[in-house]
This record gives C-alpha cells, structure tokens and sequence, in this order.
C-alpha cells in the first residue's frame, strides 16, 4: 500500500508543477493492473457462489420457523448485515493462523465475501419465497404434487424471477466490493495499483486507471441487470 | 515459570487496550452523522436533479451518479488521499474521508429520493395545480411531506451502512474504531480477540441505529397522516409460505 | 342556504360579455391516439353545463384542458379575459407558457374523482392553507372563512380530522370546499361521485345541487349521473370519440335524443 506524501512534498509538487497526466506510464501500467483484475473476477467468482449457495441455507431454515435455530440465523444475518465487512475479513485472516490453519489470502477473502454477501443473499431468496402467492401452494397441494416438486417447479422458479436481477447488482456490488481484498494483501485490481503506485512514486495514473476499469466493467454490467430486470418482470 | 523471563516485560493483555479501542467509538459516530448529513443533501441534489424536466440539471446529475456508483468506495477514497494532492486539491484526512462516503452515498440515496418522489400519486401535483398553488409551495408543503415517509427505511439501511463504510476510513489514517482495532492487532499475540470485540462493537452500535430508525419511520407516517402500518404487539402470521412446506414440521 | 358570501361579483361587472368559457377547435393527441379531435364549446357565465358520454370519450380530457393541466395539441382556450396558453400581442395571439397559464387558471376551479385532499393536513387546513399562499389571506381571516365553508357543505364537526379519519363522501365534501374557497367564476367536476359508496353519493350530490341553485358559479359537471344532470343543468353536452355529438336542454337531450349514438349510450347506461 503506498506512503502518502507528506503534506510539505505534495505542496510543493502542486507548486512547481502542473500535473501532466503520462499517458506513456498509464498504458505501462495496463499488464500488472489486469492481471490483479483476473484476482478481482476470480474473488467475486467464487464469492457469489458461496454467498448464493449458503444465502439460501439461512433463507430456508428462517423460513421453517425452527424454534431455535431460526432465531440464531436472524441474529447472524443481522449480525453480519450490521457489521463492516473489513472487520469481518481481518477477523478471519487473523483468526485462522490462531489454530494452525494456513489460508491463503485469496481464499480467505473469498469465504470472507461469501460469508458477508450470504446475508444479504438470504434477505433476496426470503422476499422472493414470500412473494409466491399462498394460491400458488394451495394449488400445488390440491395438485397431489409431492414436497420437492412444489419447491423446485412452483414455488422456486417464480421467486427467482424476483431474485435474479437482485442477484445481478449483488454480483456487480461484490465486484466493487472485492477491492477490500487488498487490505489482507491480495494482489487484486487496487492491490495492484498501489503496489505500482508505490513502486514508482506515481500514484494519480495507476488509481485513475484502476477506477475506470471498474466502471467500464460495472456500468455495462449495470445496464445488462436492467434489461434482465425488464425481461423478467415482463414475462 | 515467570522467574525464566524476568527481564522481559509482562506480554501486554487485550483488557490494558479496551479503553483505546473504545476511544473510537466517538469517532466513529462523528464520522457516521457527518457523512449522513452529506449522503442526505448530495442525495436530495442528485435526487431532484435526475427527476428534473430540464436537461441541463437531469443529465449532468444522472452523470455524476452513475460515476459515483460505478466504482468502488475503496478506489474513490485511495483517489481523492492519494490523488487529489496532484491537482491542488488537499484536504484534511477525515473532510476528505467524509466528503466521500457522503457523496457516494448520497449517489445511491439519490435513487431513493427520486423514487419516493415518483411515488406521490399524481393527483397531489394536480390538486395543487387548480388551486393555483405556486411550484415551490407544492414541493415543499405537499409533496416533500408525503414522499419523506417512504424515504425513511432505505435511510435506516443507507445509516447503517454508513456505520460500516467508516471503517474504510481506517484506510486513510483516520483514527476510528477499525484503525485502532489494528493498531491493537498489531501490538498483541492473539489478534482474534480484538477484531471480535470491535465485530460486536460494531453490531450494538448498528441494533441501536435500527431501533432509533423503526421509531422515526413511525413518527414520520404519523405526520404523513397514514395510519400505522403495524399496530403494536400484533405480529400476523401473514406468510404465504404455509407451515407444511418443510418435511417434519 | 344562502350565502352571499359565496356569490361571485355581479356578472355584468366581468370582461367577458356573455361567455365566460370559450374553447375553439382543441385537439388533443396523445402519441397516435386522439382523444379530442378539434372540438368547441362555449361556456356562459353562471351557466351549469352537464358532460354526459361514454367512457373513453374525451370528457375528462375536456374538463382536464380547462384546467389548464394539459396543453392542447391544437386550438385555443380562453377564460374570463385571457388565454390560457397563448398572450395577445399586437393583435395577434402567440404561444405563451405556464406563467401565463397560472394567470388564467385563477378563475377556475376542480374537484377531482380521486378528491385528492391533501393527507398531511386536516379538513380545515386543506381549505385554508391555499387561502394563505393564494389570496394572500392572514391566518385568522382564512381560518374563519373555511370554517364557514366546511360548515356550509355539513363537516363543522370534521374540522380537525384528517382525511383517513373520514369517509369518501365527507372527503369529497372537503373537496368542494377546498375548491371553493377560492372563489371561481368556473367549477368543474371531474365523476366526482364515480369513486364512492353508492351510500355515500347522496350526500355529495346534494352539496352540488345547493351550490348550483344559491350560488351564480358557473360549472361543468362529467357525471354518470343522468338523472341529477338532468336536474340541475342549464344545458347537456353529449360527447362520444372526443367530438360532441348532441347539445341542448335537459329535456330534449335526454328524453327525445336526436343523434343515434347518444340513443345508444342513454338505452346502455339506463338499463343498468
């Protein structure tokens, strides 16, 4: 992570100079900046599995109305909704050497953005579930249809309809969000750029870059959970 | 076995720290409001400006917002440390921490805005209209008092992630909860501990800003001449997922 | 009941000569659709006027226009001495914008099928409140005045209830009130008892008929009533595809109609 300069030397590079913007430096940067942008695809990758997959675990069994395991997930869900979730990661990177377990950065990171957004997950997959009207059950039972098939043919398609676009911005907010990886040294977009940052004292060009691969990423893919938004309510 | 280690100093504990550690919960809360105050006046700016006939206000605004959403809080805040300073622009650590996560926020809290504001019913502007009532009169005395209601809930969210979002500032030296939570890590042998108490820290404080916000969303609908949408003690099993959908209840 | 507090200046006293309202040829379009298609109608003054059509029509569009809450595709719309949407200059009538149209609505006035009362305030407060920021009464005077107001359409017990503490018929009676306070030359109502509890339609419509016999307003009424139109106008209009295909007294519109289509309508909507 780079040294900020000290209020003196800044002062007197605003003084001495105006900024010129290297466009040189900033294509020379491009290499080390994508490649710390494959970490950030991988983390946000792997990251909404988890988060999806465990999402739907606390979702169901809050759903059930099991006498005390219900209550327990609401209060973790609030409690991981509740909390930052750099805190959360440095709990967990600094927990595992404690018991002898040796994660590496990435992977910590990734469990420590599944776990976080899992919450989140769990909220989406309640609402859409809920949102299936009571007609819907009612007709699957006067149906005959056994347990499993009024889950996964009635009931779970229509609540992803709701879901999916949900999901959508959570993958794209998970993609921002995997910055703070680079605060358990994963060498992921920012990672990157700080290190280059650091490395030749130059920090406008790689940050600036950095930000703008974000959002040539983001914004396209925000448009695209619009139109799968329209689709779907349409439908 | 002491006596094998009388030259070195007593390992320091976790309890000689706490009163550190919760020094920044002040400032985390200072942090926190300040931000609040500017995700509230940028989000109403970004807000009204995106819900503007004219295109001069509406598309520089709807700019502004999808750039501030479209990266990350981390890269605009590493931006506006690391550099701002380039450009001529130095701010102190914590105006340049809160200015932001305001703004950011205000970028998301925007779409509230403008969305609560969409939700008057028509019939309000129009009322307002035949009786030849003035535009600003309108925004202010009859339509602002009805679409603050349905701001208030996504508030409470945009509060408590705020809450969160202050931690970030560790990043930039600013001396909060986080920062101090590592500044501790880093001094003891167990670094598990002092993460799970800031974790808990974190989590009373945001209980109490959820709690605070249910009774704003109540006044605010009271004002707002609703009704109360959930009368006290009564918690309707309302669920459209009946009790025999899982196996063994 | 009379009030002469609620009676309008003497008529003769108005710019207007003998017409109050005056649309000429108004088209309105909607994208492809065309809701009114180059219609005009004249109203005078404390003249009441019965809008009768079925649904689609372009009667609520018509009331809409002389509001002045839309602006006409085509034609000109012209109230007690001014435009709505056009200024006179040098002779000749040139667009204007709404400035001009907050100008010219001051004579109108309109109670909405949805009565949109204003949730926030009590009955009292909604009357009074545009007689502060309007007519730039005082507190104590506007107060007193919408009190007499509220009492003269039945809710003096009502004053400080908000609106989701009444029923739709004494909300629509603060409607009226509301309107009326404002003193206009022209009232319109838009269906204004569609929205109600066929027990609650009564009460409204009694209010309306009181206004029109004590009062020298003039008012456009679109109703599905046709019995109480009937009863209390000057005049029927009949639209049907945004054109007017009958006009005339009560009498013979409605029981010896010549268009066919007004047949039609009158056969569908009495055999209810």
């Amino acid at each position: 992570m780079g040294r900020r300069p000290s209020g003196a030397a800044a002062i007197t590079i605003a003084n001495e100079m105006t900024f010129q913007w290297d466009w040189g430096f900033a294509f020379q940067a491009l290499p080390s900046l994508l490649r710390g942008l494959v970490f950030t695809l991988e983390a946000t990758f792997f990251g909404s599995l988890l988060a999806f997959t465990l999402g739907l675990v606390w979702a169901v069994v809050r759903l059930a109305e099991v006498p005390v395991a219900s209550q327990v997930i609401r209060l973790w869900v609030e409690f991981l909704r509740g909390t930052p979730l750099l805190i959360q990661l440095y709990f967990l990177f600094f927990i595992f050497p404690s018991y002898g377990v040796t994660l590496p950065a990435l992977e910590t990171g990734i469990l420590g953005l599944g776990i976080y957004f899992s919450a989140y997950a769990s909220e989406v997959y309640r609402a859409g579930i809920e949102g299936v009207p009571r007609g819907q059950w009612e007709a699957a039972l006067a149906l005959g249809l056994p347990l499993r098939r009024m889950w996964g043919r009635i009931v779970l398609p229509q609540a992803m309809r709701f879901a999916v676009p949900v999901f959508g911005n959570y993958v794209i907010g998970m993609f921002k969000e995997s910055a703070i990886l680079s605060t358990i040294s994963v060498l992921e977009l920012i990672g990157q750029a700080n290190i280059v940052s650091a490395e030749t004292a130059r920090y406008v060009e790689p940050l600036t870059m950095a930000a703008l691969i974000f959002l040539v990423i983001s914004y396209p893919a925000a448009r695209l959970v619009r139109l799968l938004e329209a689709r779907l309510s349409a439908g | 076995m002491s006596f094998l280690f009388l030259d070195e100093p007593a390992a320091p504990a976790l309890s000689d720290y706490l009163p550190l550690l919760l020094q920044g919960v002040p400032v985390t809360l200072e942090a926190t409001f300040v931000s609040m105050v500017l995700v509230v006046a940028s989000g109403f700016a970004f807000g009204l400006g995106r819900s503007s006939k004219t295109r001069f206000l509406r598309l520089p605004a709807g700019f502004a917002v999808e750039v501030l959403r479209g990266s990350s809080a981390i890269a605009q805040l590493f931006w506006a440390f690391y550099v701002l300073p380039y450009f001529g622009v130095e701010l102190a650590p914590f105006v340049a921490g809160v200015a932001v996560l305001g703004l950011n926020g205000g970028a998301y809290f925007s779409e509230v805005v403008r969305a609560a504001f969409a939700s008057v019913p028509k019939g309000q502007t129009e009322a307002a209209i035949a009786l030849n009532l003035s535009a600003w009169f309108r925004l202010r005395r009859i339509i602002l008092p009805q679409a603050l209601p349905l701001m208030v809930p996504p508030f409470g969210n945009a509060l408590i992630d705020m809450l969160k979002f202050t931690a970030l500032l560790s990043l930039v030296t600013i001396q909060e909860l986080a920062y101090r939570a590592d500044a501790i890590r880093s001094v003891l042998a167990e670094a598990g501990p002092v993460y799970g108490i800031a974790l808990l820290l974190y989590f009373a404080m945001s209980l109490s800003f959820a709690a605070i916000v249910q009774q704003l969303e109540r006044l605010a609908n009271r004002w707002a001449g609703r009704p109360d949408s959930r009368t006290r003690g009564q918690r309707a099993r309302t669920s459209a997922v009946p009790r025999w959908a899982f196996p063994g209840r | 009941m009379l009030d002469s507090d609620v009676q309008p200046p003497d008529v003769t006293r108005s710019s207007t000569g003998s017409t109050l309202l005056r649309m000429r040829d108004l088209t309105m379009r909607y994208g492809s659709r065309t809701v009114i298609d180059s219609l005009s109608l004249d109203v005078k003054p404390a003249e009441k006027l019965a809008i009768i059509g079925p649904s689609g029509s372009g009667k609520t569009t018509i009331l809409r226009l002389a509001m002045g809450l839309e602006r006409p595709s085509a034609g000109t719309i012209w109230i007690d001495g001014q435009y709505l949407w056009h200024v006179e200059r040098n002779g000749a009538t040139i667009p204007a914008g709404d400035s001009q149209a907050r100008r010219a609505r001051r004579a109108v006035g309109m109670v909405f099928q949805q009565f949109n009362l204003f949730p926030h305030m009590t009955a009292l407060q909604n009357v009074a409140e545009p007689l502060v920021h309007v007519l730039h009464m005082s507190r104590k005077d506007a107060r007193e005045r919408a009190v007499d107001l509220l009492s003269r359409v039945g809710l003096s017990t009502h004053l400080d209830h908000r609106p989701a503490q009444m029923s739709g018929g004494q909300q629509q009676r603060v409607a009226i009130a509301r309107s009326l306070a404002l003193r206009p030359k022209l009232m319109l109502f838009d269906e204004v008892t569609s929205a109600l509890d066929p027990e609650l339609v009564g009460e409204v419509l009694r209010v309306i008929r009181d206004l029109a016999h004590t009062t020298s307003m003039a008012m456009m009424i679109v109703t599905h009533e046709i019995t109480f139109a009937g009863d209390i106008a000057d005049r029927v209009v009949v639209f049907d595809h945004g054109r007017i295909v009958e006009e005339g007294a009560p009498e013979v519109v409605l029981r010896r109609p010549q268009s066919p289509r007004t047949q039609q309508f009158l056969k569908a909507i009495l055999e209810r």
